[in-house]
């Protein structure tokens, strides 16, 4: 019996190495786990990446999970389990930072793992300058915006400035923040007269958040809070706010895609990355890796720039994007990083925050709830 | 066969006058009892078992990972060995002299060699973070040009981050430098470690948690009175109902079981809103102005007006389920020896519904206690309770010590409160039916 059943499993795994042999003709299926934010987002992560990697690989099949906004929570509770199921997560550089921190994800070596760019630039040089992670490889710059609902405001008075944002007098209505400090701090210190480039520094002193939080006492009176990214859009075109902060990829659909009157404030954008981190053990490490190096090429990043307003992280595919695929508009200025826009970016500073950010969130509820 | 039996010593039975009672092979009576005694607890517990371990594995177990969590400290011991020997016997005051410079520096380079996923550096930044900000960016930083250092390491140390130089850095490493911590609860009850180790209030702008605990406190009575102002009438008034007429009349109390619980929340953004449909109408009757609409949301009216909607069914069902049993004949007999229908009612009839009002209240108080989804959605800020920040260390700062912090403390008051209730009440009073 047990030796018939040892030839059994012999012929199995001879079976299987033949199997193996003939890998290269037609792979053994892979099915692929890619966690990301869910909504339009997903959706033009699978129009750029998922769709054409699938029809190039039919012995691929990826399964989108829309679990990134508690990512770094199930990461490590998988890893902790011993049961990693996700193959790639799309997160925020400071979860990254985090997670790398804890040995969750895999260390990327930028070189070697991404391709270069058509001119032969190495990965590390294509990327943004300030993007690349120890354990993160950025797609997307997006940022985080001021907008207003246009039918709000008299057509000669429009607020432009974020200083326009703290005045309640020259422009009433109630406004929507996140209730989270990040962003908030920098606009109210950016708004008070701090010049960009000293933001940060101002912000580790404690007057510097004292200042911070005085200048947002000046418009508390007019807050509303939300939490989730959908909340904002919601709230101006509901017309509970007059203005919202929000991220432009979600201001552009709901202003483009479908007609909301919002207009966006560039001027003090916050600019931030987003991209993939690979969880350490996880299934399918290597057939992650060849997707990935696809799917951050110059071209497929530029790709995604059609389906949602954001923009690419990698300097070579800028000049190559085009038009929206299903509205047909131009989406050059629309995305952050179209010099018209990005004349005063404030770039978010996540060592800053993973350093004071349990503070100052401490400081900011208690701050909300006063 | 009698003979042969038992009862441990032989000798004793030799000497007993009286004959044994046996049944009718011959087994002792007494032993045969025993053993069928002995069958019918093992039957009763194999039937109670696989509710036991369904209980051992999702209930007991987790809650006491969670009080473990709450207290587990392993990343400095696990990181600093060297380090924590070196500081046995450090003052506390000014910055530890080179040999604990020089053991750090060993530290690091041991945790170098480890593979990745067990190196301690990452998580003991992660750590000390929770005491002191700046902390992770110290140790990270530095690690990420250790193995450059030369001696003397003090100054090499100085140089790469200001923290080093910072006695309150060395403060924190030493405190936590052991298996268990009492940081968590500290940090959950709004007290921090002061120079000299003190613990302290602190600074009154960082102040959230214990405010938290007492209005989730708050919220949680208002919506079990207010539940139970707006069911009484209504179970009362189905309890006097036919038959028929009563079911009616309960389908429409259980129709928000039967609907999910976000379409419920969202159902109430959509009327409570500033241009939502109570606002809109109060303002076409002419009420109010448009300008001055009522904020009914995103605050802690929104989380009183939903929460009280939604558990209304759990103060309801068993008041019901109580006054269905009390005879009328009762309040006739109170009425015919001559009392107002007030007096009949208050005498007469309410004592008899206060177990039901004791069960309602009770499910309903606990259940709010640790609500969460419906504050996050409706309540703004100044209707979030407690849940909500716990549920933000453990998805958001994956803080899961503080979280468990919290939440172990949740746990404890509502037992102490049920404790109370039952010292007061009794909970043997309660009736669900």
């Amino acid at each position: 019996m047990k030796q018939r059943s040892l030839k059994v499993i012999g012929a199995g795994s001879a079976l299987s190495l033949l199997a193996l042999g003939a890998a290269q003709a037609a792979e053994d299926p892979v099915r692929l786990t890619i966690v990301s934010w869910g909504g339009a987002y997903t959706a033009s992560q699978v129009r750029a990446y998922h769709e054409p990697w699938m029809e190039m690989n039919p012995h691929v099949t990826i399964i989108n999970d829309d679990g990134s906004a508690n990512a770094l929570a199930s990461l490590r509770a998988q890893s902790q389990a011993g049961n990693v199921t996700w193959d790639l997560v799309d997160m925020l550089p400071s979860d990254a930072q985090l997670a790398c921190d804890e040995g969750i994800i895999l260390q990327i070596d930028h070189d070697a793992m991404l391709a270069a760019a058509p001119d032969g630039t190495p990965a590390s040089e294509d990327f943004l300058p300030g993007s690349l992670g120890e354990c993160f490889i950025p797609q997307i710059v997006y940022s985080t915006i001021i907008s207003f609902n246009t039918e709000m405001f008299p057509e000669d008075a429009m607020p432009q400035s974020i200083a326009d944002f703290f005045d309640t007098e020259g422009f009433p209505g109630r406004r929507a923040i996140q209730d989270r400090p990040a962003a908030n701090l920098e606009w109210a210190l950016y708004a008070d007269g701090v010049a960009i480039e000293d933001i940060y520094d101002v912000l580790a002193t404690p007057e510097g958040v004292d200042r911070a939080f005085a200048k947002l006492d000046t418009i508390k009176d007019e807050l509303v809070f939300w939490t989730e990214g959908a909340q904002a859009p919601q709230l101006l075109a509901d017309q509970e706010v007059a203005f919202a902060t929000g991220y432009n990829g979600r201001i552009f659909d709901a202003s483009e895609v479908e007609g909301q009157p919002f207009e966006i404030i560039w001027d003090g954008q916050i600019v931030e990355w987003d991209g993939w981190v690979v969880p350490a053990d996880g299934p399918n490490v290597d057939a992650v890796m060849e997707y990935l190096y696809f799917a951050t090429d110059t071209q497929r990043l530029a790709d995604q720039a059609k389906f949602i307003s954001y923009g690419p992280a990698r300097a070579s595919s800028a000049p190559l994007v085009s038009t929206h695929a299903d509205l047909g508009i131009d989406m050059i200025p629309h995305m952050p990083t179209n010099p018209d826009n990005y004349f005063s970016p404030i770039v978010l500073d996540n060592d800053f925050w993973t350093d004071y950010g349990d503070e100052l969130r401490e400081r900011f509820a208690n701050w909300m709830l006063q | 066969m009698a003979q042969a039996d038992a009862g441990g010593i032989p000798t004793a039975s030799e000497h007993e006058p009286r004959r044994k009672l046996v049944t009718a092979d011959g087994t002792p009576l007494k032993r045969a009892l025993q053993r069928a005694e002995r069958r019918r607890v093992l039957a009763a517990f194999g039937l109670v078992a696989p509710l036991l371990i369904f209980l051992l594995t999702v209930f007991i177990f987790p809650i006491g990972q969670m009080m473990w969590r709450s207290v587990d400290n392993p990343q400095v011991v696990n990181a600093l060995p060297n380090t924590l020997q070196a500081l046995r016997g450090w003052d506390g005051q000014d910055v530890p002299g080179e040999a604990v410079f020089a053991a750090l520096h060993a530290d690091y380079m041991a945790d170098q060699d480890r593979p990745r996923r067990e190196q301690a550096m990452g998580p003991l930044g992660i750590r000390l973070n929770y005491e002191l900000s700046a902390a992770r960016g110290a140790i990270s930083r530095t690690g990420r040009n250790v193995d450059t250092f030369e001696a003397p390491f003090r100054e090499a140390f100085l140089d790469a981050h200001r923290l080093w130089g910072d006695p309150a850095l060395w403060r924190v490493i030493q405190r936590e430098g052991r298996p268990l911590t009492a940081a968590y609860y500290v940090a959950a009850l709004d007290r921090e470690y002061d120079a000299d180790g003190n613990i302290v209030q602190r600074d009154e702008n960082r102040r959230i948690y214990v405010s938290l605990y007492g209005r989730t406190l708050a919220l949680s009575l208002g919506i079990t009175f207010l539940t139970f102002l707006l069911g009484f009438p209504i179970a009362y008034y189905m309890s006097i109902l036919p038959m028929r007429q009563a079911n009616l009349l309960m389908i429409c109390v259980l129709l928000p079981f039967w609907t999910s619980l976000l379409v419920r929340t969202t159902a109430w953004i959509v009327l409570l809103q500033q241009q939502g449909v109570i606002n809109t109408l109060l303002v076409s009757v002419g009420i109010i102005g448009d300008d001055g609409r009522l904020s009914l949301i995103y605050n802690m009216t929104g989380t009183i007006i939903a929460m009280t909607h939604i558990l209304l069914p759990f103060m309801v069902l068993p008041l019901y389920s109580v006054m269905r049993t009390i005879p009328p004949s009762y309040m006739r007999a109170a009425k015919s020896l001559g009392a107002t229908p007030t007096t009949a009612f208050r005498r007469v009839y309410f004592p008899q519904t206060l177990p039901g009002i004791g069960a309602g209240a009770v499910l309903v108080f606990i259940i709010s206690i640790g609500y969460y989804i419906t504050p996050a959605l409706v309540g703004g800020q100044s209707g979030r309770m407690i849940s909500n920040e716990i549920a933000r260390h453990m998805q958001q700062s994956l803080n899961w010590g503080l979280a468990a912090a919290l939440g172990t403390m949740l746990l404890v008051g509502v037992l102490i409160l049920y404790w109370a209730y039952n010292k007061l009440v009794g909970a043997d009073t309660l009736k669900l039916g």
